[in-house]
């Protein structure tokens, strides 16, 4: 049995990475090579594509199918109040400085299908401040933010987003957002009359606006240290002074130079405050 | 004379745990060579498995960040719910992309990365499981050149997961627990 990791030569790895560059202006080269390089094999795999440079000419001559293969690369498995402490945090140190804010200004950066979107409207609404959110959700890709604005999720995942909910210790049930539809969950629009949805690109696009909580979780963990420092720095430039980061629980921004504008606020649930 | 070991990778599931630990606390705390330990376990379960692995004799055994260094006298474990990766400037990378054989983490991910990088210079160990995550990726690391060791299927509590990888490919040994130990030791020259 031939092992698919053999399947791509570091030749072919560049030359897909190229194209995709050249063709729709996204631009991998930054990205964590090894976790890339299985997607890329897992895509191939899963599209019975035998050989790399099939692939690579499917990419140069159909923008659908380079906008097909982006997705697939570039979305990941989310869910519902992933990392529930995280949450429970958020709920009772941080936005508490927050909600007397006369606006409270958020961004979800590379927000994926959203549901880290749907997760903070839910906490937003049971603090009962919703409607003075302005939320910023963004992606590198128009086809998640579809996704997300229409807010209609398998329903197979919803198990384990019970279970979340249940553990971040939300107020309703999670089922009270919902109505489930054959088999996909669709949550309630009022969640996201805040919410703008837009493309941006964290390896090749600029700070935008100013926030006071951004929350980028388990992206960074994508990207190589050139990167992730690129992704650091817009992030504090959004910042205010005093504003907040949320990043994974197993992600670090203390290899970056820039981490010296930031104070640990708590380094189990990896929040960080800007100096 | 083989190429001097860099790393050791240890992938074990079901009935792995007790094997583990015997290793992990008959290992000095100073033990020269870095450890990853590549185990399935609870998804949402994040703390007590480490607590549960270290032993007050051993090297430490802690769950890397992303980007994280890798260096001797640590065990790593990896973080449950995430994939690790190691990456060519020798650190480690997480991902929560989709489960291979249901797993995340997938001992063939971290095993394949592993051997990407290292190659001769690894040693990979395949333990005890009731799943045949991590035949494929101790097979690829051999063929990478990596030294690989697989537990012996009559000592192992589930032989699912040794038995798969006899199948796929012969490793340079089958040894129990006792002999793995041993050879870990001798690696080191103690």
């Amino acid at each position: 049995m031939k092992n698919t990791m053999e399947s791509l030569d570091q030749m072919e790895f560049d030359t897909l990475i190229s194209v995709i560059r050249e063709t729709r202006g996204i631009d991998f080269s930054d990205y964590a090579m090894s976790s890339l390089r299985r997607r890329f094999i897992r895509f191939m795999t899963m599209n019975n594509l035998g050989d790399p440079a099939e692939l690579a000419w499917k990419i140069r001559y159909d923008n659908a199918y380079a906008d097909y293969f982006v997705k697939e690369i570039t979305v990941n498995v989310t869910e519902m109040f992933r990392d529930p402490s995280f949450w429970s945090l958020l709920r009772d140190n941080i936005l508490p400085d927050l909600i007397n804010y006369p606006v409270i200004r958020i961004w979800h950066a590379a927000c994926s299908t959203g549901q880290e979107v749907y997760s903070m409207a839910i906490l937003l609404n049971e603090l009962g401040v919703l409607h003075k959110a302005r939320i910023m959700a963004t992606d590198i890709n128009s086809n998640v933010l579809k996704t997300a604005q229409k807010g209609i999720f398998r329903l197979n995942h919803q198990e384990l987003n019970l279970k979340n909910y249940n553990s971040f210790g939300g107020k309703k049930e999670l089922d009270e957002y919902y109505t489930v539809s054959g088999s996909e969950v669709v949550y309630d629009p009022q969640l996201i009359s805040n919410v703008e949805f837009r493309i941006h690109d964290l390896a090749r696009d600029r700070a935008f606006s100013k926030f006071d909580l951004i929350l980028c979780r388990n992206v960074m963990i994508y990207f190589n240290f050139r990167l992730q420092e690129r992704v650091l720095d817009i992030f504090r430039e959004s910042l205010d002074k005093g504003a907040y980061l949320g990043i994974g629980s197993k992600e670090s921004i203390e290899w970056c130079k820039s981490s010296r504008y930031f104070q640990t606020v708590s380094q189990e649930e990896k929040i960080y405050r800007k100096l | 004379m083989k190429t001097e070991c860099k790393i050791v990778i240890i992938g074990g599931s079901a009935g792995s745990f007790t094997v583990v630990r015997k290793i992990i606390s008959s290992l000095p705390g100073n033990y020269g060579i870095p450890v990853v330990l590549c185990l399935h376990r609870l998804r949402d379960v994040r703390h007590g498995f480490v607590e549960s692995l270290r032993s007050s004799s051993g090297p430490q055994v802690i769950e890397p960040l992303d980007k994280e260094a890798i260096l001797p006298g640590n065990i790593y474990l990896c973080p449950s719910n995430y994939h690790l990766y190691i990456e060519m400037e020798g650190t480690f990378a997480l991902s929560v992309d989709e489960a291979e054989n249901y797993s995340r983490p997938s001992i063939n991910v971290t095993f394949s990365s592993a051997a990407n990088v290292f190659g001769k210079s690894m040693v990979g160990i395949l333990l005890s499981g009731a799943n045949s995550d991590g035949a494929g990726g101790i097979c690829y690391s051999g063929r990478c050149g990596a030294y690989t060791i697989v537990q012996d299927p009559d000592e192992a509590l589930f032989d699912i997961m040794p038995g798969k990888a006899l199948a796929l490919c012969k490793p340079d040994e089958v040894l129990d627990t006792d002999n793995i130990i041993t050879y870990l030791k001798r690696l080191t020259g103690n």
